[in-house]
């Protein structure tokens, strides 16, 4: 599997979302998937008990949510061809607004600026009311521009 | 304080880990504990691969790992074991995380307040030296961990 962009490539293509997912095995073990929707790329994790950090409560691992965040970001950049390679997480910066609970999660990313070789990515998510956020962050990844892949 | 608060603090996180869903589907184990300070560890699965071409760990891993060894740090922090919730959590990714190594993360919560503690916490695979990720998060306390049963039953 050397060419994960252009399988991508093809599953957007197609709109295969699974497809692209599916490449990832850690975002296949947390549930993650994803669709266009409204013009956004709008991802979820889908509630699982394996996802559960607060028993009691019941609320999500505060974990769980910053992979599902991570990874969205990840496949949203991968998906809009902003980088030749997957991108690189440099920093995650994560704040927890209020707990996650044992349902569905939802999350929308938004490149807040592209560089040559970084784009710094904010992403919201949100349960079932897209009012009330859960968590946001601001990440920075490390892009692979195609010249780059030439040189090597 | 309850029966809970008077076991011996590794035996309390221990119990208290042992409870976590997330945590024991990773399979996220505590090594070392003192006061404010606990060493964990996640061994590696296949299920564990964010990077479907190098074979690198994912990031999230690390993010859970960082996030439960903090929140663990700052809730063994104080004398009676408390309950935290992440207000934030910073992690910078030093170097990716090769696939077939367990993960450990050493966090130390280095202040505690009346309502916030705030930790540090770095992440390596081989040599603690060279860490794969640092971070700084802070915590706010929620009340007690182990709570008396309630009279209502």
């Amino acid at each position: 599997m050397k060419d994960i962009v252009a399988i991508i490539r093809q599953a957007r293509a197609d709109g295969d979302y699974a497809r692209a997912m599916n490449l990832f095995p850690y975002a296949r073990f947390l549930g993650i998937d994803f669709r266009e929707e409204g013009g956004e790329l709008l991802f979820r994790l889908a509630y699982n008990e394996r996802n559960i950090g607060n028993p009691v409560m019941p609320a999500l691992h505060g974990g769980a949510i910053g992979a599902f965040m991570e990874h969205a970001a990840i496949m949203h950049l991968l998906w809009n061809m902003e980088s030749a390679m997957q991108p690189k997480v440099i920093d995650f910066s994560i704040d927890y607004l209020r707990p996650g609970l044992a349902e569905d999660t939802f999350a929308v990313c938004r490149v807040v600026r592209q560089g040559q070789r970084v784009a710094n990515v904010s992403v919201e998510t949100w349960q079932s009311n897209r009012e009330k956020i859960v968590a946001t962050a601001r990440a920075h990844f490390l892009l692979t521009r195609q010249e780059d892949l030439v040189e090597q | 304080m309850t029966e809970l608060d008077k076991l011996p603090r590794d035996e309390q996180i221990r119990l208290f880990f042992s409870r976590l869903p997330h945590g024991n589907a990773l399979g996220v184990e505590v090594l070392e504990v003192d006061k404010g300070m606990l060493l964990m560890r996640v061994p590696f699965q296949d299920f564990m691969v964010g990077n479907p071409v190098t074979g690198f760990i994912h990031g999230g891993v690390i993010t859970t790992l960082i996030d439960q060894t903090s929140g663990g740090a700052a809730s063994f922090a104080s004398d009676v074991a408390q309950q935290v919730a992440t207000l934030d959590l910073r992690i910078d990714h030093l170097s990716a995380a090769e696939s077939g190594h367990a993960v450990y993360a050493r966090a130390e919560c280095f202040k505690v307040t009346r309502y916030i503690c705030f930790v540090r916490c770095s992440a390596f695979t081989v040599d603690e030296q060279r860490p794969v990720a640092t971070s700084v998060s802070s915590f706010m306390k929620v009340g007690p961990l182990f709570r008396r049963r309630s009279k209502q039953g």
